[in-house]
Parts: C-alpha cells; structure tokens; sequence
C-alpha cells in the first residue's frame, strides 16, 4: 500500500461521509416521498402527477440516476486526493 | 408482410447475431469464462448488466402488474432501481478491489471458512434457480403465442440458444451478447411506448404523456383513477397496501436486488475500481430507459384496454366484434371471457369471472354460442354490487399480457409486434444466460475448486464449469416445460433470501473489520432460515394475512430478516474473537482502491 495508515483512515472517515450523505438523499427521494409521505404530496399537482405518485413511479428513479453519477465524481476526487486512484 | 413472417425474420435474425457473437467471443480460460478475463469496458458493462438485470419479469410482467395494481406498484419500480445505488455507494468498488469470481469467493475467504462459503454457495443457488424458471415461463409465452409453436418447443428451443453461447463463451460470451439483446430489448420496450404515449396524448415520451391531458380535458390519471372507480375498481393513484408494507416490500426488493449473485458478479468483469462505479452508473441509466417508460405503458395501456373491451358507450362490445388480439390471447389461454348476464356482450369491471384464482380453466377445444372457450370455473349467475359498478365482471385478463397485447391493442403497425416478440425473447435469454453462468461458476468453482478437490487444474475446472452449465440448463428447461404453480412466492423467495442472506453478510464483510465468523454464520443463517420460515407458513402452511407479522407481507419479511441477521451478527460476534490480523488486513486493503488489477492477477 502506498499510503500510510492514517491517511488510509482518513481516506475511509472521508468515504463514508460521501455514502452517507448520497444514502441520506436516496433515503428521503424514495422512502420519504415516495411512501412515507405520499398522501401529503399528493395534495401538490406537479405537471398533471400527483407529486407523491410521481417520485414513487419516476421521480425518485431519476434521482438515483444523479446520485451515482455524482457519488462517482465525489469518489474520483476524493481518491486523487489522497493519491489512491488507479 | 405477414406478422408471423416479421416475426419469424426479428427473432431468427436475433439468433443469427447472438450465435455470431458468441462464436467471436469464445472463452479460453476460467477467467475468461468467469469474468470475461476482467476486462471489460464500463460502458458495455453497463449495458450488459442492464440486460442482465432486465428480465422477462421486468420486460413482460412489470407494466402489466402497475396496470392492475397501480400506486402500489411503485415499491417494484422503486425496488429494483434503488438497489443500484446500493450496490454503487456500499458492494462494487470494494467487491472489484477484491478481485475474486465469485460471492460465495468472498464471503468464505472474508469470513475464513468454508462453511461460510457453502452456506453463500447454497443461497447463490437457491437464488439463481428460482430466477431461471420464470425466465423461461417467459420465453415459453412468446413462443407459443407468436410462433404458434406449442410452449415445450419454444423452451427447448430457448434452451438450445442459451446453451450455445453461455456453454461456448462463459462471461466473455454472455457479456457482448447481452450488449446486443440490450440494445434489443430497449427499444422493442420504448418504440411500441413512443407510438402508444404519441397516440393516446400527443406527447412522444411516455415519461411526460403520462402527466398529459387528454382531449376531454381531464389529465391521463385523472381518466384512469375515474374509469377505475366507475368500475369499482380502487383508484389508480390511490395505494391499498399499508404504509408499513411498502415499506418493508420496498427494502426488501432494494436490498434484494443489491444482493442478487448474478447483478453482483458482473461488477468483477471491469478493470478498474473506478469502472465499477461508472458502470453501476451506466447500468442504471440503461435500466431507467426502461422503468421510467414503464408507468407510462402501464396507464396507458390500462385505459386502451378498459376503452376497448368496454366500448366508447361504457356497456360492452358484442363478442363478434372484439378486435383479433382478444382471441389469440384467449386462444393462448391467458384471457377469458364468461358471458355472465347473456348479453353477448363482452364486460368489463371489477370482480372475478371465474373461480378459485380467477384464471379460466380450459377444457381443450369447448366452444359457446359466441364462439368463445369456455372454462370448467365459469362463474354462474350476474350478481354485482349496483353501488359501485355497471355490471359483472364477464373478463379475465393474464396480467402478464400487458406488454405483449398493448400494440396490438393499439393497432400499431405489424413490425412494432414482431420487434417486441423479439424483445421479449432478448430479455429472458440474456437473464437467464447471465443466471445459469452464476450457478455453474457456483459449481465448479466455489464447490468442486475451493471446496472438494482444490488439486484439479484450469482446464478441468473449466470443464466442470462447462458441464454444470448444460446440467443448470437442462433443470431450467425442467422448469420451463413444467412451470410450479407458486411463481410469484418464489420470486419473493428470491429477493427476501438476497436480502436477508447474501446483502448483510457482503455489507458487514466490507464496513465491520470486527465481524468474524461466528457472527457472519449465525447472523446469515438467521437471516435465511426466519425469512424461508415465515414465506413457507404463508404459502403453504395456511398463514392468512390477518396473522402477518405487524403487518407485513411474506414479500417484505427479507427486511426483517435482515434485521435479525444484523442484530444477531453482531452480538454473536462482539461475543467471539475477533478475526486474524491478515483477515483484517485484507478488509483495510480491499476498502483502498488502487492495486485492483494486481489483486485481481493472484
């Protein structure tokens, strides 16, 4: 390994903050809108869908789409930083 | 030209391709065979674990199960989608750090031992099978319906090409092939979508027609939720299931699909850790092209069906003048029609036409007065509840036609019909190539290299591999030609199992340097044995739904399962050892990602 031990352990604090932060998006766009909270976002029309019916059936997909693309920008910088990228 | 003859020329042309890549493709070694030699581009990954990934459940089944279920159906759409974050952000990167073929591989070496690794080998199985038998249900449909071939020969003939290129070309083979049959399959899905969306709401993309208003003013759910409740059907955009349930059914199917052996695997074919999280990104766009065009066919297709069976009146259509597809589906077995009140007229609404599941139960060639099959199970007697709908329910229709009968519904042109007939067929062979590679792998390589006999060489492995294939085929086959009349539980089966078995134990392996193996077994074998338990009572011991555990349906018990894995890992393991200092060692290892490639050459 090319890195010393603290820097590994600083490198794997910084990666689970980045999972936990795209894990809290994904947990909200799915969980919360699209079950938890549905009946309330119902009320709300968002172009002819009920919004709490849209994040269930589309919505929160294209969100996942983002959050991996974005978790793979977060990770390619953050292994450059630490000099760990391939 | 004749829509058999454009069928037979997209689904034989189809062959002609995959068979040609196979033969370009062909694997010389294990590690070819097993992961296509780990050298696959991110992209074409992506693509071919889309159609890896997409099945004949996803392409047939998904749209025909919204149309009749609606709302609740966003826990599938939501599910099977949501689990590629999962996989991306917590199994991927580290499972391609890693660098082995297989799960059962890692699960036994990060937890040192072998019973580790057999119980993981046993799910990988349990899994993989339950998934091929409705795979090749699926092509059996097409066939019979399509090529007016009976559903054995269409099997067997669906065995014959999978056999070809997964036997010949192992992961390299299936990977370019399932790079074709996505590209197939995406858009025998999205073309017949654009023309149905276009058509009903002058919208092209089905993602926004769905949201359109119609002609009468009324947005499309709007038409549906109200054309539902006149038949006294529940609302479209209204959920029946209880929160709690969507809930866990969802966590289950997300967790499911992150632990799924054969989704898993195809991330151990990139070069490069950061390819596996690209190509979990590109599979996800692959897969959205799809679940997002899903709804849209569902509520379309819904509102067609509804609209044509009923008529523009809303009082039925005489029998003589159904339009063809409603006898060729009936002549297929999967749609009914039981003239209830007389009337000759085919009806709509909500209720069962016939008994027991509702399904008709044909007597080979007995016709009615109309011209109709006619089932042993027929309902006698109108009644209706007048309250809530016009008439009985006179129709059964298979939910597994939705996708198959839309454009013919529609009236799209001949060649739409024939490139879905081939779509159809494109997603079943690819996830069913990708799944019997899974058990072969889990055969020769988990079981007979790492487990009985580690002495034998390469190219005897290699053969193993190879036979293991033609055997898993010919069970598949089996399964085909005598489909088991629980499906849908085993499908449960094999999301819950994932969930509850292989998620937590491949999680934990990676985030937890404290677990060992006394808390991987225990935790893994709670995990399988409370969630097999618990589908077993409700499928076939008599459970009722009034007895379900808070509420929860057998589908969503993998989520509970895996909370009793986890809580009981973790106290079994915080009460043992702790694990060796290399075992430690390679976890600190694995969660760095550069040196991928040499872990990947020992």
């Amino acid at each position: 390994m090319s890195i010393s031990n603290e820097q590994a352990q600083a490198y794997w604090r910084e990666n689970l903050r980045i999972i936990m932060g795209y894990l809290a998006i994904w947990f909200v766009v799915s969980y919360g809108c699209g079950v938890l909270f549905v009946e309330q976002l119902n009320e709300i029309q968002f172009f002819g869908f009920p919004l709490g019916f849209w994040f269930g059936q589309q919505g929160s997909i294209f969100v996942f789409v983002g959050i991996i693309w974005a978790y793979v920008a977060s990770m390619n910088k953050l292994d450059e930083k630490y000099d760990v990228h391939e | 030209m004749s829509l058999d003859l454009l069928t037979y020329l997209f689904i034989g042309g189809s062959f002609v391709l995959y068979i040609a890549i196979a033969i370009w493709a062909r694997a010389g070694s294990t590690k070819e065979f097993y992961v296509a030699g780990g050298g696959v581009p991110p992209i074409a990954n992506g693509m071919a674990t889309a159609a890896d990934w997409m099945s004949a459940a996803s392409f047939i089944s998904l749209a025909g199960l919204i149309s009749f279920i609606g709302r609740d159906g966003s826990a599938y759409l939501m599910g099977w989608t949501g689990g590629y974050v999962l996989l991306a952000l917590l199994l991927a990167p580290y499972l391609r750090k890693f660098g082995k073929f297989t799960v059962p591989d890692f699960v036994g070496d990060r937890y040192y031992s072998s019973t580790a690794r057999t119980i993981a080998v046993v799910c990988t199985i349990v899994i993989s099978f339950t998934y091929v038998a409705g795979q090749m249900r699926g092509v059996g449909i097409v066939f019979s319906r399509y090529l007016h071939v009976d559903i054995n020969t269409g099997v067997i003939l669906g065995m014959a090409i999978v056999f070809f290129y997964a036997v010949l070309g192992g992961m390299k083979g299936i990977t370019y092939t399932q790079v074709a049959q996505y590209c197939v399959l995406i858009l025998a899905f999205t073309v017949p979508a654009f023309f149905l969306s276009a058509q009903i709401t002058g919208h092209i993309l089905p993602q926004t027609g769905l949201g359109a208003t119609l002609e009468s003013g009324q947005s499309v759910l709007a038409t549906l939720d109200q054309l539902s409740m006149d038949l006294g059907f529940a609302q479209y955009t209204e959920g029946k299931k209880s929160t709690i349930d969507m809930f866990f059914l969802t966590v289950a199917l997300m967790c499911g699909t992150a632990g799924l052996p054969h989704v898993i695997v195809r991330f151990f074919t990139v070069p490069r850790v950061k390819d596996a999280r690209t190509s979990a990104g590109y599979a996800l766009i692959f897969i959205a092209l799809l679940y997002t065009a899903v709804p849209g066919v569902a509520g379309f297709g819904r509102v067609n069906l509804i609209q044509t069976i009923n008529g523009p009146d809303n009082a039925g259509t005489e029998y003589a003048e159904m339009p063809q597809w409603f006898k060729n589906w009936e002549n297929a077995g999967l749609l009914g029609w039981n003239d209830r009140n007389g009337d000759g007229k085919v009806q709509y609404a909500a209720g069962k036409a016939f008994e027991g599941k509702g399904k008709p139960a044909y007597e080979g060639e007995n016709r009615g007065e109309h011209g109709e099959r006619l089932a042993s199970n027929a309902v006698s007697g109108a009644e209706f509840d007048a309250s809530k709908q016009p008439f009985a329910n006179e129709v059964y229709v298979d939910r597994d036609i939705m996708v198959l009968a839309n454009p013919e519904i529609a009236q799209l042109p001949n060649w739409v019909i024939a490139l879905v007939a081939a779509g159809a067929v494109a997603a079943a062979l690819s996830t069913a190539a990708g799944l019997l590679l899974v058990i072969s792998t889990a055969i020769s390589h988990d079981l007979m290299k790492k487990t009985i006999n580690p002495n034998i060489t390469d190219k005897q492995e290699l053969m193993y591999a190879r036979l293991a294939a033609i055997v898993a085929i010919c069970i598949a086959g089996y399964f085909g030609i005598n489909p088991p009349g629980f499906v849908a539980q085993v499908v449960a089966l094999a999301f819950g199992l994932a969930c509850a078995s292989v998620f937590p134990a491949i999680v934990m392996g990676i985030f937890s340097k404290r677990m060992n193996t006394q808390g991987a077994i225990s935790g893994m074998l709670v995990g399988l044995i409370s969630t097999m338990a618990y589908m077993y009572y409700f499928a076939f011991a008599g459970g009722t739904p009034d007895q379900y555990f808070m509420g929860i349906s057998p589908g969503g018990f993998g989520t509970v399962g895996m909370i009793l894995h986890f809580i009981v890992a973790y106290a079994v393991s915080s009460m043992t050892p702790e694990p060796p200092q290399e075992i430690q060692d390679i976890v600190e290892d694995l969660r760095i990602p550069r040196g991928a490639g040499a872990a990947h050459a020992h």
